[in-house]
């Protein structure tokens, strides 16, 4: 409780729901998940935020729990973001080596980056991440960190997610009309991927997909770093509005009905059956026909994954992906849409699991939190980055504080 | 496109039988049109038709006809598009002469008014009985100028699209779309002359710049004709090594195509290309395949030709047509004895055409006839054979108009490759269920 800075929280603000995890380092230096809070959101379409004063109420409900199940206090989040406005591309900067004696320090390498970002991004776009990939130096190729080597010439390559500036700010500014401060804005794409791979899937070359309500976005990595990033503003909000479409249901039955009877692919087990819904309040007794479902739900899944697999098709990555296809968010849970995976991208796809962290196991299983609880993961890196609080550094600071005053 | 590279683009090379185009610029803003057009070095015979003759008389075109002077005395129609129909009428024969032995006949004017509403169609269909392909090029006015010159627009339209073979209608109010928000009002009317002056060029560059990949005269014909089509266009061009890209990128962006949904529906397409020397056919390629991934169901013509001042950079012209959801059926002839006095669907009473109503059954039975059993069984088969015939042949597939996006209504729609993915798969791909 004295040391706030050992706490990280991330925050989700998702289409169906609005998650907040909470992290810590233990004794050792790892980082353990102590606490979950969520709420049903009710304010945000696509993945943004459409009616802030809902929103802003259904986030406190999900901070509140999150503070007591970890009974912690929430000072600030690391906040995720997405949309249909955010895209991913990369870009190669160029920073000459000065110093006499060509040996590369800290100052070329931020250099090096600093050029590679800058970029012409359209007039309202702002950059939420610049990933760096690898480094060259004098064409030599494939350096992870040139720090401390000798060349003339630095190289690099950097992914740059941007976004909106306006569609970005919007969750912001729900969150700090909260009292929360936001530590960084993360892609949740990102966030997800950082929870769900390993190093040694991220050096093989791993695709993340995360379908969840509003949005599905997805990471490619290759040879362990970011080669893409992309959303379409496309989930399993559309599955239940088809739903509701062709079946004539109401939305909120329609929703029901995917998490009962859902599945990706249209089998012959399937064909000629009926389901009864049974007498609700005010909704009379129905039965529809499983065909039709599974027909509706198998062309909008597929239609999501094809769209994903044409792009990495048309950019040639599909082939630098050796570790597989991860899918994560409320959508993979759907029984068979790892098939119906399998069927497009040719090659193994899995749920993925955030098994790299330790706390509780049954929040890490759930597609549905790799999100936020990648949040914490980046966040504990820029913790790290900044340096490992200990007892000590802590007690520094707060007497520092109090100096100040 | 700029005057400069329009003057830089004058047509040079003519095929064999040399196709003949004449281009009437009706009422006032046909006339603007014509005339920015015959500045830019356009090669074909131009006339100019008011009823206004003062606004006649600035217009810079020499073959200068003036409607209608016997009725209004050269002072315009004020508007109604049932005088300017009449007028147009009167003068019935000296149009005929105009528009023989004439291959292609451009018309040029802006809806909503009285001489192009009310005369455009008469020309058109005075043109088409005389055997010329006729392409109507019109605008449609802005929303600011008021619901009844848009109720007058559209029922032009209607007119025109039955007499005419092809007519491509550019919406002015779209314009705002492309234009920013300080653009002068001088400048407004420029860009909407210049619209319909390009759409003009594409097409004729499309028949007569015939370098690279020539297009035939019958090839638009198969297109345009008895398609009743309404039509957007759009013109882009892209600088440097990436031209491909940014001229794809334009069109499926293009504010007239309603960013590449107009392109998914069309069902024909016309595409007019300009490059330099250097344009290599893996550059064409790469950009047809693009296009044509965004339309496939569409009957594609395609151009290209060569232009020096084009080096390094590279211009489109696209014209997607749709046919039109109702098939009107065309005007009947127009003939010195049968004037239909009220011309426009505005206030005209919907009568029955009597040749092609079908009469409802009468309630009084006849009664039954006297016939040999043999006879009688006879007629009942056949009686049951043409009645299963009828069925069948009235049996319509109803078009599926309204397609709710549910809960996604109020939300920006998520296109992707000109299809709005908020709609339901299975409805866009067409599967039944059942």
């Amino acid at each position: 409780m004295f040391e706030p800075s050992n706490i990280i929280v991330g925050l989700e603000i998702g289409t169906s729901k609005i998650c907040a995890v909470v992290g810590e380092f233990n004794s050792a230096g790892a980082l353990n998940i102590i606490g979950i809070g969520q709420a049903r959101s009710n304010g945000v379409r696509k993945g943004e935020i459409c009616d802030p004063v809902k929103a802003e109420e259904d986030i406190r409900n999900a901070i509140v729990e999150a503070e007591q199940m970890a009974n912690v206090e929430i000072r600030s989040v690391f906040l995720g973001v997405t949309g249909n406005h955010i895209r991913g591309f990369n870009n190669h900067g160029v920073h000459p080596v000065v110093s006499a004696d060509r040996e590369i320090t800290e100052d070329d390498v931020q250099d090096v980056i600093k050029n590679a970002k800058a970029i012409n991004l359209p007039a309202d776009h702002s950059v939420v991440h610049a990933v760096r990939q690898l480094f060259q130096i004098d064409g030599q190729t494939g350096i992870t960190n040139p720090v401390g080597m000798f060349g003339a010439r630095v190289e690099v390559d950097v992914h740059v997610v941007h976004g909106h500036v306006n569609r970005l700010k919007n969750p912001i500014r729900a969150v700090k009309s909260l009292q929360l401060d936001v530590d960084e804005i993360v892609f949740t794409g990102l966030a997800s991927s950082l929870a769900l791979l390993t190093t040694e899937q991220k050096e093989l070359g791993a695709l993340v997909i995360d379908i969840g309500a509003g949005t599905t976005e997805y990471v490619v990595y290759c040879d362990g770093v970011i080669k893409h990033t992309g959303v379409l503003a496309v989930g399993g909000d559309h599955v239940s509005n088809d739903l509701a479409y062709g079946l004539k249901l109401p939305l909120g039955r329609a929703e029901q009905i995917k998490i009962e009877h859902g599945g990706a692919i249209l089998d012959e087990s399937s064909k000629g059956q009926k389901i009864s819904i049974p007498h609700e309040l005010g909704l009379p007794a129905k039965t529809i026909n499983l065909e039709h479902l599974r027909r509706i739900m198998s062309l909008r899944l597929e239609e999501i994954l094809s769209l994903v697999e044409q792009e990495l098709a048309e950019l040639g990555l599909l082939d630098y992906i050796r570790a597989g296809v991860f899918l994560s968010g409320g959508c993979s849970r759907i029984p068979q849409i790892q098939t119906l995976a399998e069927n497009i991208f040719d090659m193994p796809v899995s749920r993925g699991s955030s098994n790299s962290i330790s706390g509780l196991k049954s929040a890490l299983d759930q597609p549905e939190f790799a999100t936020a609880i990648g949040l914490v993961r980046f966040g504990s890196f820029q913790q790290k980055r900044k340096g490992k609080p200990t007892i000590s550094g802590g007690l520094k600071n707060i007497l520092g504080t109090i100096f100040q005053k | 496109m700029n005057t400069q590279d329009i003057r830089a683009e004058t047509i040079t090379t003519e095929p064999t039988r040399a196709l003949t185009a004449k281009i009437f610029g009706i009422g006032g803003a046909g006339c603007n049109a014509a005339d920015h057009l015959a500045r830019a070095n356009f090669n074909g015979t131009f006339y100019a038709l008011n009823t206004d003759a003062q606004a006649l008389e600035k217009s810079q075109i020499q073959n200068k006809i003036a409607l209608g002077n016997r009725r209004t005395r050269g002072m315009g129609t004020g508007g109604d598009p049932d005088l300017g129909r009449t007028i147009a009428q009167d003068e019935l024969q000296n149009l005929k002469s105009l528009c023989t032995g004439v291959d292609l006949v451009f018309i040029l004017c802006g809806l909503g008014g009285g001489t192009g509403t009310g005369a455009a169609p008469v020309i058109a269909q005075v043109a088409k009985e005389n055997g010329a392909l006729v392409l109507a090029i019109v605008t449609t006015p802005f929303d600011f100028e008021g619901t009844r010159r848009q109720a007058q627009a559209q029922a032009g339209l209607q007119i025109l699209t039955a007499s005419a073979d092809a007519v491509i209608c550019l919406p002015n109010q779209k314009l705002f779309k492309i234009l920013d928000e300080n653009t002068t009002f001088v400048e407004l009317f420029k860009t909407s002359n210049e619209m319909l002056a390009d759409a003009v060029r594409g097409v004729w560059r499309l028949l007569t710049d015939s370098a690279l990949k020539p297009v035939d005269f019958a090839d638009l014909c198969s297109v345009t004709r008895a398609r009743h089509a309404e039509s957007a266009f759009a013109i882009v061009e892209g600088v440097g090594d990436s031209r491909v890209d940014q001229v794809v990128e334009k069109v499926l962006a293009h504010p007239l195509l309603d960013s590449g949904e107009v392109l998914v529906q069309s069902d024909a397409v016309l595409v007019s290309l300009i490059g330099g020397p250097d344009l290599s056919m893996g550059e064409v390629n790469r950009l047809m395949t693009q296009i044509n991934r965004n339309c496939e169901k569409a009957n594609l013509v395609f151009g290209a030709s060569i232009n020096e001042a084009y080096t390094n950079k590279l211009g489109l012209t696209l014209i997607a047509s749709r046919s039109a959801k109702s098939d009107l059926k065309p005007e009947p002839a127009l003939s010195a004895d049968r004037n239909s006095p009220t011309a426009l669907g505005l206030d005209r009473p919907q009568f029955l055409d009597p040749a092609n109503t079908e009469r409802p059954v009468s309630r009084v039975v006849a009664p039954v006839p006297d016939l040999t059993t043999e006879a009688r069984e006879q007629l009942i088969a056949a009686g049951a054979r043409r009645g299963r015939k009828k069925v069948s042949r009235l049996q319509k597939e109803l078009p599926l108009e309204i397609i709710s996006k549910g809960r996604f209504d109020k939300s920006e729609p998520t296109i992707r490759h000109g299809e709005d993915l908020d709609m339901p798969t299975y409805i866009r791909r067409g599967v039944a269920l059942n």
